[in-house]
């Protein structure tokens, strides 16, 4: 009946009862309030059943939040547990909970974190950018969010019921395979990535249609913001890449369910083409989040330098190019398989190219700021940072990219230091420029600057404190993934590590609080619809932007059209208001969204019955929706008129 | 907000079929390409990894042992003609003929149910042989790549029988039109994977 779900599923230890009865009672603390405030409807009708892009993006917003929460205090718990495990101490966690931790964090922060914050931002940026008032295809977009949101909350509910992976973020086999994990843990690392894996490829090609068919008349290719063209290589480097991770998934699914050998250690498996396989999608996902906080910064550069963005054309050569080449670059992720010299110095030199098109793009931002008026506003700061932050780990990217090096340190800290490097100097510092830069477009406030500079020294300073001594550590020989080691030397060094994270901890804190604070005081915030003197469509209509996003499609003819609105320039804008057609709500994707849950719970669990039913389920919630007629909704001029009228400021 | 149902064919009275340009119609088509192009790269995946594994047989049998060109080369012609039946029935949509809409889809539906029955029977009958996909690292790479073919031909019936079904109810409207239309690509997409099935599983296998 429940299949290999018994009693012992929910016997956890101290620490992570904790954490379960922590997320329980958030939960119905949640649930109170929301009955409290009489809110449901209002959930239920505004948010859960939405089809517009600028909610969904609140939404991927919230997830992101609530995994990121998860994924920290794994990485404290990690932190923790270096400290003090030495010499004959074994601190707090097994070995055993230690991997599942690792594991969490890797698979939380680059599955439901930063992908969550790639499709956040574009599902609130990329139709606003482009003039559009909608994407493409605003179910297929909902409907990716929700698996996005089930993958994610399925490895939230390994922590509850049962034991997460165990293999890492990647579940390298043979480990990952049956012999040697027979448990629920890779199979719930397997579902919840699978699913929201295919959110995502379905996104992708949602996001693709939507910047190749509806750009607003005018702005053909080279006159796309540099935000626009990164979303675009962003996603289609998703259509080609996830797809690979669907099928390797699904190999190693039925080596683990139907026997199979594709990755085992016998009956003629090879367990390195799964390595091979799974960077192919790896090394593009790579760029996946990259790209897009090079499309952030592309945008707040210039906005807060006053000078159009330098060099744009080669931006736009160096994104095509990082494209083409993240695709011929995997096999640098394990230089140590023992390829011939002659493959292994091909991936090198492919690894080396990319550094070029990178280094365009470092110069061209940083002549964006010569003689530009430049105002040091806290999107600006995590500009300063990244520079400074992407150039180092940039460096020791170069450095691993070559083969007798990387024979050295690879899986070392250096490693770690290197990527971490790259995700939290990079992506995270540019993903926070961006949420700071946007944030007033979609609520109508500020973030409160003050709190903004305070949250952003501690991210910078706990950044250095925590990730520069793992690069000491990973050239004194610690690898990663320790939970114990005996060189007693390496503890300090370990300790000034968690100090760094203690100090992210407190800019993350303030960040948390500076949210709610700004919301508080929001009246005394309020940024009207062009606070930073924007350059781009989006700061050109009200914020928040109304459903429709444009009242009037507006024509453009030039790169940084609202800024040429500014000084006269441009092209005649119509005047007439038009009806305007929507899509209408739709909970069709929420629902697949939570049978998609249901699903993955009960295949990990080897609970066919539920299995087979909730598979069921989606085909015909699928056949429902995809056989009805297309019915939109209708905003009449008369009603555009009044809400363009109200929302003037 | 109003809210407003509209059945296109009402709204253009004259015309029973969509102008191919028409923004939706065309959106809906590059879309559907591109996902087209996600699957292509599922099943490059699955290929490569059947070129990797073919040799892998670990003492168990090999592709010249198992393999029957017949049967593959009966299953190409069915899947063939099954492609030519449903470009048949586009065409008898733009016409807006009914009867023969039913009549060609109705055919394929047949043709591609006869190839799953084909495939099914070549599976349980190397399982019963004994050469399961359990066996070795080739029989596992052969049954996925061909079944994940098999699969989607599978997903392709359900498609066509709820096509037919829409079609019956809705007739030829713009939605019904644009829908058979993506159908009819997915199913031209699945025989060319069963051309590169046929050549390089089969074909190659036997040589």
């Amino acid at each position: 009946m429940f299949g290999r779900l018994t009693k012992d599923a929910f016997i956890h230890d101290m620490a992570q009862n904790g954490a379960v009865a922590g997320m329980i009672l958030g939960a119905i603390a949640l649930i109170a309030l929301i009955s409290y405030l009489g809110r449901w409807k209002w959930l239920w009708r505004e948010w859960i059943t939405t089809v517009d892009p600028k909610r969904i993006g609140i939404m991927y917003i919230v997830v992101v939040l609530i995994m990121f929460a998860k994924g920290f205090a794994d990485a404290v718990m990690m932190r923790m547990q270096q400290c003090v495990s030495v010499g004959d101490s074994f601190g707090f966690l097994t070995a055993e909970h230690f991997q599942e931790v690792f594991s969490a964090h890797g698979t939380t922060m680059i599955f439901f974190v930063a992908m969550g914050v790639v499709f956040g931002l574009m599902n609130l940026i990329v139709p606003l950018q482009i003039g559009a008032r909608d994407v493409a295809y605003p179910f297929l977009n909902a409907l990716g969010f929700w698996l996005f949101a089930a993958g994610g909350f399925l490895t939230l509910v390994s922590l509850a019921v049962g034991k997460f992976s165990i293999a890492g973020w990647l579940a390298y086999p043979p480990l990952s395979g049956l012999e040697y994990c027979p448990g629920e843990g890779i199979d719930y690392w397997i579902w919840s990535v699978q699913i929201a894996g295919v959110g995502s490829t379905l996104s992708g090609i949602n996001f693709l249609v939507t910047i190749l068919k509806m750009r607003c008349p005018g702005m053909t290719w080279m006159k796309m913001p540099i935000f626009i063209w990164s979303a675009l290589c962003t996603n289609i480097l998703v259509i080609f890449a996830f797809p690979i991770l669907t099928a390797t998934l699904a190999l190693l699914t039925l080596d683990r369910y139907l026997g199979m050998h594709f990755f085992t250690a016998g009956g003629g498996g090879n367990p390195m083409m799964y390595i091979n396989l799974i960077w192919a999608w790896g090394h593009p996902e790579v760029y996946i989040i990259m790209l897009p906080a090079f499309g952030i910064f592309s945008e707040v550069v210039p906005t807060f330098s006053e000078k159009r963005l330098f060099g744009y054309v080669s931006m736009v050569w160096a994104l095509v190019i990082i494209t083409v080449l993240s695709y011929i670059v995997w096999l640098h992720h394990f230089f140590t398989m023992g390829a011939s010299p002659g493959v292994n110095t091909f991936f090198a030199i492919t690894t080396m190219l990319i550094a070029i098109p990178t280094g365009v793009k470092l110069f061209n931002w940083l002549f964006t700021k010569f003689r530009g008026r430049v105002h040091f506003a806290s999107p600006m700061l995590w500009f300063f940072a990244f520079v400074l932050n992407f150039s180092v780990a940039g460096m020791t990217g170069i450095l691993l990219s070559a083969p007798p090096v990387d024979y050295q340190v690879h899986n070392s800290l250096f490693l770690i230091a290197h990527f971490h490097g790259m995700a939290i100097g990079g992506v995270l510092f540019g993903f926070f420029a961006g949420f700071t830069y946007w944030f007033p477009k979609f609520t109508g406030f500020h973030l409160d600057e003050k709190l903004n500079t305070y949250a952003f020294w501690c991210w910078f300073l706990g950044f250095l404190v925590a990730f520069m001594p793992l690069y000491m550590l990973g050239f004194m020989g610690a690898t990663r993934r320790l939970d114990h080691y005996d060189v007693a030397s390496w503890q300090s060094v370990f300790i000034s590590a968690a100090v760094g994270v203690l100090i992210i901890f407190i800019g993350a804190s303030i960040q948390l609080f500076g949210l709610f604070w700004s919301i508080k005081n929001r009246d005394k915030l309020r940024s009207g619809r062009d606070p930073w003197n924007g350059r781009t469509l989006e700061w050109s209509i009200p914020s928040p932007p109304p459903e429709y996003n444009f009242a009037i499609v507006p024509t453009v003819d030039q790169i940084d059209p609202l800024w040429a609105t500014k000084r006269g320039q441009g092209p005649e804008q119509k005047k007439e208001y038009e009806d305007i057609h929507m899509p209408l709500n739709t909970p069709a994707g929420f629902f697949i969204g939570a049978i998609s849950l249901i699903f993955g719970f009960a295949i990990t669990w080897h609970i066919y019955w539920l299995a087979i039913l909730a598979f069921v389920g989606i085909i015909t919630c699928l056949i429902i929706r995809l056989s009805g007629k297309e019915v939109h909704g209708n905003i009449t001029a008369e009603e555009v008129q009044r809400i363009e009228e109200a929302a003037t400021t | 907000m109003t809210i407003h149902h509209y059945d296109t064919v009402e709204t253009f009275p004259d015309k029973r079929i969509p102008d191919p340009h028409q923004d939706a119609y065309s959106r809906s088509t590059l879309g559907f390409w591109i996902y087209l192009m996600t699957d292509c790269i599922l099943f490059a995946a699955l290929f490569v990894t059947y070129a990797v594994l073919k040799e892998s047989t670990f003492g168990g049998p090999s592709s010249k042992d198992i393999f029957e060109l017949k049967t593959a080369f009966i299953e190409t012609m069915i899947l063939l003609f099954s492609t030519v039946t449903c470009g048949m029935a586009v065409l008898a949509a733009v016409k807006g003929k009914m009867q023969s809409i039913r009549t060609w889809l109705g055919l394929s539906f047949l043709l591609g149910a006869s190839f799953i029955f084909l495939e099914l029977r070549e599976f349980s009958h190397l399982v019963h042989e004994g050469f399961s996909w359990e066996k070795s690292a080739f029989l596992s790479s052969f049954f996925t790549l061909v079944g994940t073919h098999g699969f989607h031909v599978s997903v392709g019936l359900l498609w066509m029988a709820v096509m037919m079904a829409q079609i019956s109810f809705c007739g030829v409207t713009v939605d019904t039109f644009r829908r058979l239309v993506l159908f009819s690509l997915f199913w031209h997409f699945l025989d060319l994977i069963w051309i590169f099935i046929f050549t390089f599983v089969y074909l190659l296998g036997v040589l």
